[in-house]
């Protein structure tokens, strides 16, 4: 199995903090899903004198691995100050980077991404770099330094799944031995078994579940569908082929008489 | 009966101070600050009554329990506005309009021309929207200093320092962390603009995946817009992104906010548990009422009857999760 830094995970689900109607429901959430990790995000929050803490510690409270991220950074600069922040509050060398290039679609900037991902590396951060399935790109943050890429499945927030399917198997077959996670664009449980069945390690959402109806239900069904696209991708499925395969041989059943 | 001492002059120590004593007790009234204003988080209210709209986002009891709030409010101050509220979105969020309307209850579908009916100035701007024809508003500032000149003549003034009391009733929010240690503070942003160019009927509620926006009229081309919610507990500092945000989905809702003037930018953070629901508990001679977050003027009037309940007749109200008497 595939590592995250020396770390396997418990199960392949990371969940994220944001949004949900409650922080009651937030950890409910997080105990119907099981989720492996907590992503959060401390942009916003941190205030003068960490005003956040008081949510940080329900957060902390879910006994859930932390990956703090730096969502809302558009720039090299601004998610390196965020990186720093969040390892002095949250002991963690674990760092999920965002660039954003692009505010409508919150695209990555991906060139200011590898650049702050070198920066962060030689500092001694292990970086999960939300990316896109651009195998140029994947390339680059290789060689700064993450060992974890988190390609796209679509931008964040659509729910619209996997968007390039084709992009993101052909990045799982370039680097077999990385840890990669299908971050943003999962809406529904069905995309998170998609991601898992092309052999990705683990699907990072929060939307889709914080703005479900029933984000509790919601997080158990994403839960199980992780696990089943990871379980099915472990049992080497069969290939598809156009013609039909009967399962029980015909030879000598009654319609041949 | 011993006088009750209530500590804290937001909307909720005020509500169970007019409670109270409309129903024959007797209280005394303490905040440092003699008067409502700016040091109360109910001062940055929007003012809206909207139980409907905000089961949206909200547990079961905040629509129950918000029913109350308009007829209350009415009958002690006299300022509430009966127009209901309208629920918009942009032609590319109409997903959001619609996942509003499955999560919600007590709406008219309405299209342009119903909408053009209703907010001439809106004329063919929104293809669909949503209309909650039984929602109020009102001014949370006027509303405040109605409660607090109705207990004057009742013989309740303000006082600033508290006197020994047998009970006291902590209505003080955010403050009262120092013995609520599960209380939270969500912070929130607004602005107030003067745009005599616009006029709206009612609060207007523009949807958005990100920054979802709502606008009160306050009378007199005055506006409120609302409201960040942000997880910190910090009741100063506003970020330019915050206000940018705010006042691009007023520009989006009607292009004419962009020559309104702002006359205020107010912040500050509302009180919270985590289930987002207000609490009674009680401690010995304590009772704490906390918790409103931010439906401060649509549930204060049920956190007053229930706190009456429990001081003056000995219920035990269904908020309440801690009773050590």
């Amino acid at each position: 199995m595939r590592r995250f830094y020396g770390t396997e995970l418990a199960n392949p689900l990371m969940l994220g903090t944001a949004q949900y109607p409650s922080p009651a429901i937030l950890a409910e959430a997080f105990r119907a899903s099981n989720a492996a990790v907590a992503t959060l995000s401390l942009r916003r929050e941190s205030g003068s004198d960490n005003a956040g803490q008081v949510f940080w510690s329900l957060i902390r409270d879910l006994g859930v691995p932390l990956l703090p991220n730096t969502a809302g950074c558009h720039t090299v600069k601004e998610a390196v100050t965020t990186a720093h922040m969040a390892r002095e509050l949250f002991e963690t060398p674990w760092i999920k980077l965002e660039v954003i290039g692009h505010t409508d679609t919150l695209q990555p900037d991906v060139f200011a991404l590898v650049e702050a991902a070198r920066i962060l590396t030689e500092d001694g951060f292990q970086v999960f770099p939300y990316c896109t399935e651009d195998l140029v790109v994947a390339e680059r943050l290789l060689h700064a330094g993450c060992q974890v890429l988190m390609p796209w499945g679509a931008p964040i927030g659509s729910g619209l799944g996997l968007n390039n399917e084709h992009g993101l198997r052909s990045l799982r077959a370039h680097f077999p031995d990385v840890a990669m996670v299908v971050d943003a664009g999962i809406g529904l449980p069905s995309h998170a078994a998609r991601a898992m069945e092309l052999g990705f390690d683990a699907v990072l959402l929060n939307t889709a579940v914080a703005k479900a109806g029933d984000p509790v239900q919601m997080a158990r069904a994403m839960a199980m569908a992780a696990q089943a696209g990871q379980a099915a991708h472990q049992a080497d499925p069969m290939e598809p082929r156009d013609m039909a395969a009967p399962s029980t041989p015909v030879i000598g059943k009654a319609f041949l008489t | 009966m011993d006088k009750l001492t209530i500590i804290g002059a937001g909307v909720a120590g005020l509500a169970i101070a007019t409670e109270i004593t409309d129903r024959g007790g007797k209280v005394r009234l303490v905040d440092q600050h003699a008067r409502p204003g700016a040091h109360a988080c109910s001062w940055w209210a929007g003012g809206m009554l909207a139980p409907y709209c905000e089961r949206e986002s909200a547990e079961e009891p905040v629509l129950r329990l918000g029913l109350e709030a308009a007829d209350w409010w009415q009958a002690k101050t006299g300022t509430v506005t009966r127009n209901g509220s309208l629920v918009l979105a942009l032609d590319r969020d109409q997903a959001d309009l619609r996942r509003f309307a499955r999560r919600t209850t007590g709406f008219t579908e309405m299209t342009d021309p119903q909408i053009s009916e209703l907010e001439p100035d809106l004329a063919g701007r929104f293809r669909a929207g949503l209309f909650f024809g039984d929602e109020a508003h009102l001014a949370p500032r006027a509303a405040l200093t109605a409660l607090t000149d109705r207990l004057a003549d009742k013989g309740v003034t303000i006082e600033t320092a508290p006197q020994p009391a047998q009970t006291t009733i902590d209505c003080r929010g955010l403050s009262a962390r120092d013995a609520l240690t599960d209380l939270r503070g969500v912070k929130g942003e607004m602005l107030i603009l003067h745009c005599p160019d616009v006029a709206l009927n009612r609060p207007v509620r523009l949807l958005h995946p990100r920054i979802p926006l709502y606008i009160v009229p306050r009378g007199d081309g005055v506006f409120m817009l609302g409201a960040t919610m942000i997880e910190a507990t910090e009741r100063g500092r506003v970020t330019v992104r915050s206000v940018l945000e705010m006042l691009s989905a007023a520009y989006a809702l009607h292009p004419g906010f962009g020559e309104a003037e702002i006359l205020e930018i107010g912040v500050d953070a509302r009180p919270a548990f985590a289930d987002n629901l207000p609490r009674i508990r009680r401690r010995g001679d304590t009772v704490f009422a906390n918790g409103l977050y931010r439906h401060g003027f649509l549930l204060a009037p049920a956190l007053a009857r229930m706190v009456a309940d429990h001081v003056l007749d000995g219920k035990t109200p269904e908020v309440m999760d801690e009773n050590h008497g």
